[in-house]
């Protein structure tokens, strides 16, 4: 128990000298954003003036306001500041404060996203467990084939398709547009992650419905990235496979699964781990197109209605969120890293 | 290519048919990009409305768009915009990772370590979202995808270039070749970048397909590209509002475009690292 005790401190000591490690790297996302956006073509100001013949005071005035007046390295110190004290200044679509908008929004992606990666690992560690057991086999060459074929389809066309199918085909799935239907009713928001929240309410029907909704959009992003977390998981159980401590293990009578789950499995889920990492990153980029798609009401689709109006305040706020949310699953891997295997705690 | 690297590529091919195929294809692509306009059956700009929406037929074989324009031939005649978009996205990322990387493998010091630093920032963004901005940054064209694409790949080569040419950079040749009054510059260029090179072609191969889905994701979200331009992303994103009226090739014809494309890409890339690494291959 004390050893449990002691592994648990050394977890924690090297997530804190990681998350130290990883705030520089926060510092230059919040540099690098802010520069980005200050080249946007076009000047904010005018845009937001009541129109293109708006006078040249107006546009003074609003320039003030949004403190484009002030030299650029100022700017920037009162940027950071800003980030600082969770001011990301203010949507000019939505006229509500950016921070407000993400937070509102951020479940519905966050939901989405933890849905696609659980349908992506409860489909390919099995599938690539599967094929590395019997190599060869019309199973491995099926995985394969899945694995070739699942990196080249882009995720909207797979997420449309899906639609035609279980939408228009056979008509299993709700019309493909936000999270709950319209005229649903909502239960008190906890999380704010839907499926949470209907079953804190004990809303069964609500919780079916609110899944319903959500099965597509992210099995069309969990299709996308099972391929590489099915190849890494086949090629690593293919080495733990092979090792003596399994035909140690086999020789001594072991039941099959437990040489397959405790023993080879469980040397083999590091690099995974590690490809989970990098898959994450993926999906976050995923999001905007699946959100798209489905109008999905998350940050993505948010970022994208601001882009596409030239509002900056929220695609800068939406892009640092998402750095951020990178930082965080980043270091969260690093944890798992080390609880995963303890030799990487001592060195 | 030294004979017997060419008798081993045959070997190989013999062994993988399928890097043999994916050659094929990617041929045939580069064949379709380049005389796309004249192969194509129909105009794939002009609309005929009386003609609109309807499913793949024998004159119309993969069917006709809202404005009855032809799928068909509008897939074709896209095909040259979205490799060169592929194309020159890669190439511009290759020559300055190239570059940049050995620059800093050889030179290392205060300069690596600045590269590093701007390396670990542009890879804490997740790549998508940050193409994203940085084509709302620049401007909503075409050049500003390639652009976009171009520099969120470009950490993948610094690194790799820089480590390659950081393992060889104390080896006995290149201190000859410095002993022979070879600048930096020229040790650099003639003698390390040539030994990276083969091991980075690898690399664009793989790449060339992801880029090709990546500007076809922000083509779809409605950047660079402007209808009625043909591009295989943007042709999804206005069949898009048919699907729920099951008008199904209008997707499915130009993901089949992208997917295939993709594919080719990356079979070539995994065939290419097999020839070239043979304690790579799978």
């Amino acid at each position: 128990m004390a050893g449990g005790m002691a592994a648990f401190g050394v977890t924690m000591a090297r997530a804190g000298k990681r998350f130290l490690s990883s705030l520089p790297v926060l510092l230059g996302v919040l540099v690098f954003t802010f520069l980005l956006m200050r080249v946007l073509p076009g000047d904010p100001a005018v845009f937001f003036a009541s129109g293109p013949n708006a006078g040249k005071e107006e546009i003074e005035v609003i320039r003030k306001q949004m403190g484009l007046d002030k030299p650029v390295p100022e700017q920037l110190m009162l940027y950071l500041y800003d980030v600082g004290r969770g001011n990301l200044g203010r949507s000019m679509t939505t006229g509500q404060p950016v921070t407000t908008d993400l937070r509102a929004r951020l479940p519905a992606s966050l939901e989405l996203t933890f849905a696609a990666l659980l349908i992506a690992l409860v489909s390919a560690v099995p599938l690539g467990v599967l094929a590395a057991l019997r190599p060869g086999s019309i199973i491995d060459h099926g995985v394969r084939l899945f694995c070739a074929l699942g990196v080249c389809v882009p995720t909207f066309v797979s997420g449309l398709l899906l639609i035609y199918v279980f939408y228009y085909l056979l008509g299993v799935a709700p019309d493909p547009t936000g999270r709950v239907d319209i005229f649903a009713s909502l239960p008190p928001s906890r999380t704010g992650f839907l499926l949470i929240d209907f079953l804190l309410a004990g809303d069964i029907d609500g919780w079916w419905a609110a899944f319903r909704q959500l099965i597509l959009p992210a099995l069309s992003m969990a299709l996308f990235v099972i391929a590489p977390l099915a190849r890494i998981t086949r090629a690593s159980m293919l080495v733990s496979l092979g090792s003596d401590f399994i035909r140690t293990a086999r020789s001594v009578g072991l039941p099959w699964w437990r040489v397959v789950v405790t023993y080879a499995l469980r040397n083999a889920i590091l690099p995974v781990i590690t490809i989970t990492g990098i898959v994450f990153s993926t999906m976050l980029g995923a999001n905007v197109l699946v959100e798209k798609v489905f109008s999905w009401p998350g940050v993505a689709s948010y970022a994208l209605d601001a882009l596409l109006s030239s509002d900056y305040a929220p695609v800068q706020g939406f892009v640092l969120l998402m750095a951020s949310v990178f930082v965080i699953v980043n270091l969260v891997v690093d944890v798992l890293y080390g609880i995963a295997d303890p030799r990487v705690t001592v060195g | 290519m030294t004979s017997a690297t060419l008798r081993h590529a045959g070997w190989i091919l013999r062994g993988n048919p399928l890097t043999a195929v994916a050659a094929a294809g990617v041929v045939l692509l580069a064949l379709v990009g380049i005389f796309g306009p004249w192969i194509a059956p129909y105009d794939p700009i002009v609309s005929n409305v009386s003609q609109a929406l309807s499913p793949p037929s024998a004159a119309h074989i993969a069917g006709t768009d809202q404005l009855g324009r032809d799928v068909f031939s509008r897939l074709i005649v896209a095909t040259r915009l979205d490799l060169a978009i592929a194309v020159s996205a890669v190439g511009i990322s290759f020559a300055l990772g190239a570059v940049i990387g050995a620059i800093c493998g050889y030179a290392g010091g205060r300069l690596d370590r600045a590269v590093g630093r701007f390396v670990d920032v542009l890879m804490a963004f997740p790549l998508f979202v940050l193409a994203m901005a940085m084509v709302a940054a620049l401007g909503n064209r075409v050049e500003n995808i390639v652009i976009a694409t171009a520099i969120i790949n470009l950490p993948f080569y610094i690194r790799f270039a820089r480590a390659e040419v950081n393992v060889r950079r104390n080896l006995g040749w290149v201190e000859a070749a410095r002993a022979c009054g070879d600048s930096h510059i020229s040790v650099v260029l003639r003698f390390l970048l040539p030994n990276v090179l083969p091991a980075m072609a690898v690399q664009m191969s793989l790449n060339l397909g992801w880029a090709i889905l990546n500007a076809a994701g922000l083509s779809f979200i409605g950047l660079g590209v402007k209808p009625p331009t043909p591009e295989w992303g943007i042709m999804v994103a206005e069949g898009a509002r048919f699907i729920s009226t099951g008008k199904w090739w209008l997707v499915a014809f130009p993901g089949l475009a992208l997917m295939l494309a993709v594919l080719c890409f990356n079979l070539l890339g995994d065939g290419i690292r097999d020839i070239l690494d043979p304690r790579m291959r799978t």
